[in-house]
């Protein structure tokens, strides 16, 4: 027994130590080199910003097009997929039962551990199918990124849409019913804004993924020097393909601090949509716990 | 309360819509692999990688995916379970918080970043150290390894807390200490929660693109110790398709994306099941 607890004390402290160590070293290090090249001329190189911001004029060395090809994907992708998410979330809690319902969800399940590489390859065969049938001129674009991310991310948001409306106290359906409300109206006026906190982080975890996702836009029409996004079918810039081109292809140190941004840009992104995420769900989950 | 012929229309279009999306993804996956398979066949199952030639072997690329997964998993797996006892009372309480922290904002940082950072970070250090070019399974092996342990040590912990919180008062009672509790009870009372997490980190391991794309050097060959350079079938199907060889080659991309495809979802089935019989049991 001794030996044991002795044995896990080693394994408990050397893991403890080899995960805060590597994490903050490879964090630290990103910031230590990326936080001092956050500013204007990072975004827009030599371009005024009034005039990169209107379009009027093409920005070649700095962020943003890439930073607003991102945003342009993850708002394209959140139009997608969120009504059929949150949808199919809130007929998964409510209107399915038995075979149907867990056969649903475990759809759910494995399309959520799909990797995401397989993800895009699905688009682009799409794209080889729609060339050979329908439309002989089809190419990846934006769109076709946005559909298949929106794919990626319909699991988080219909898991989290289905959990939040599962953990509301059963009075308040009992209270909608007595009250003469119809089904429709007891879940436009009742269910989800008694659940909107907790699909509202749904939404944030899923705008998070959709944003960090590189290997399904790898695929489906991200390009390295495209400018703002033209329209749903042009091609596009996104922030980490960009910190993923630079990590290979830089050619000089302007180049490479640049990646440095990006990649600082993009974790903060994140990191601040996860943030939101989290404390939406914790503020719901306090919210309805005297209420069970 | 469930009343079927009253469900608003959009929801059973939003059901619908989902599950066609997903068979739509299985069956053109499926049909494409099984496609590459009859018109490539044997030649697919060979060493060599020429597509100018007509060799698209891609056995190298299911070797390094297996060994890459499988070392990452296996570190990973078990520093996971070391950062579990940590949390739960073999570390001081401010680090035990500090270390769950960390976790949770691990799982906001995209892997792209990850990626990033160890190149220029994590690469210089390894070929200064241990030499080679630095983009090694090694060095991919390390970054993977960290970035599946916070899904793992998340599922590990609820399984912990839950156990922890039947066992702790009659273990104390017995004269347990709560990190003997911890080892002789808790640690073996979850022991399929342990295990099931294990597959929860093998799925995501096994396709996970960026790091190996960034860190693991893409040569096509068997590597044989830690310091070779090796090609995952995830970097091979991104590599390939976005450097546009085009024609026959596509066919051997989508082989691999049904073999990737098969093991994600017989990882997470498997999963699944691991779950129900421990909710059976419970």
């Amino acid at each position: 027994m001794d030996a044991r607890i002795k044995l896990l004390r080693i394994l408990a402290w050397l893991s403890a130590f080899f995960v805060i160590c590597s994490f903050l070293m490879l964090i630290g290090f990103l910031i230590y080199h990326g936080a001092p090249v956050i500013n204007t001329s990072l975004f827009f190189g030599n371009t005024a910003p009034l005039e990169a911001i209107t379009g009027s004029r093409p920005v070649w060395d700095g962020i943003w097009p890439a930073f607003i090809g991102t945003l342009c994907l993850v708002g394209l992708t959140m139009a997608i997929s969120l009504l059929p998410g949150i949808g199919c979330g809130i007929y998964l809690a409510r209107y399915s039962e038995g075979r149907k319902k867990e056969m649903l969800s475990m759809a759910v399940d494995l399309l959520a551990s799909v990797p995401s590489i397989v993800m895009g390859l699905f688009g682009f065969v799409l794209i080889l199918f729609l060339r050979r049938t329908l439309a002989p001129d089809a190419t990846t674009c934006i769109s076709l990124a946005a559909f298949c991310l929106a794919l990626l991310v319909m699991p988080a948001l219909v898991v989290t849409t289905r959990s939040s409306i599962e953990s509301l106290p059963d009075s308040l359906v009992t209270t909608g019913i007595s009250l003469g409300f119809t089904e429709q109206q007891m879940l436009l006026h009742i269910l989800i804004p008694a659940a909107g906190k907790g699909i509202l982080g749904g939404i944030m975890l899923a705008m998070g993924r959709a944003a960090e996702d590189t290997a399904v836009i790898m695929l489906t029409g991200v390009v390295v020097n495209s400018g703002l996004p033209a329209g749903l079918g042009s091609k596009f810039e996104a922030l980490p393909f960009l910190i993923f081109y630079t990590a290979a292809q830089y050619t000089d140190q302007e180049e490479l601090l640049r990646g440095f941004g990006a990649a600082m840009v993009l974790l903060m992104l994140s990191a601040a949509l996860l943030y939101a995420a989290s404390k939406l769900q914790r503020t719901m989950e306090k919210h309805w716990k005297g209420a069970r | 309360m469930k009343d079927n012929k009253n469900t608003p229309i959009w929801l059973k279009a939003s059901a619908a819509y989902v599950s066609s999306l997903m068979s739509a993804l299985f069956i053109f996956i499926a049909l494409c692999a099984v496609d590459g398979l009859m018109k490539s066949g044997p030649s697919l199952f060979c060493s060599v990688w020429d597509p100018e030639r007509g060799n698209f072997g891609i056995l190298p690329m299911i070797w390094a995916s297996g060994l890459l997964s499988l070392s990452s998993l296996i570190t990973g797996w078990t520093f996971s379970v070391g950062c579990c006892c940590f949390i739960h009372g073999f570390g001081p309480r401010w680090a035990a918080r500090f270390l769950a922290n960390i976790l949770r904002i691990m799982t906001a940082v995209p892997t792209v970043v990850y990626g990033f950072a160890s190149v220029f970070l994590l690469v210089p250090l390894i070929r200064n150290g241990l030499g080679g070019s630095g983009f090694s399974w090694l060095t991919a092996s390390i970054v993977l390894s960290l970035l599946i342990m916070p899904t793992m040590v998340l599922s590990m912990d609820s399984a912990f807390k839950t156990i922890e919180a039947q066992t702790s008062i009659t273990s104390a009672a017995l004269g347990f200490t709560r990190e003997q509790n911890i080892a002789m009870v808790v640690l073996p009372a979850s022991k399929q929660w342990i295990w099931s997490s294990a597959l929860l980190g093998f799925g995501r391991a096994a396709g996970d693109t960026l790091i190996p794309t960034m860190l693991a050097g893409n040569a096509v060959q068997y590597a044989n110790t830690p310091l070779d350079a090796m090609r995952t079938l995830t970097a091979h199907i991104g590599l390939v398709l976005s450097s546009d060889v085009g024609g026959t080659a596509y066919l051997s991309l989508f082989v691999a994306g049904g073999i990737l495809l098969f093991v994600s979802i017989s990882a997470n089935i498997l999963f699944r099941l691991m779950r129900k019989k421990i909710w059976m049991q419970g």
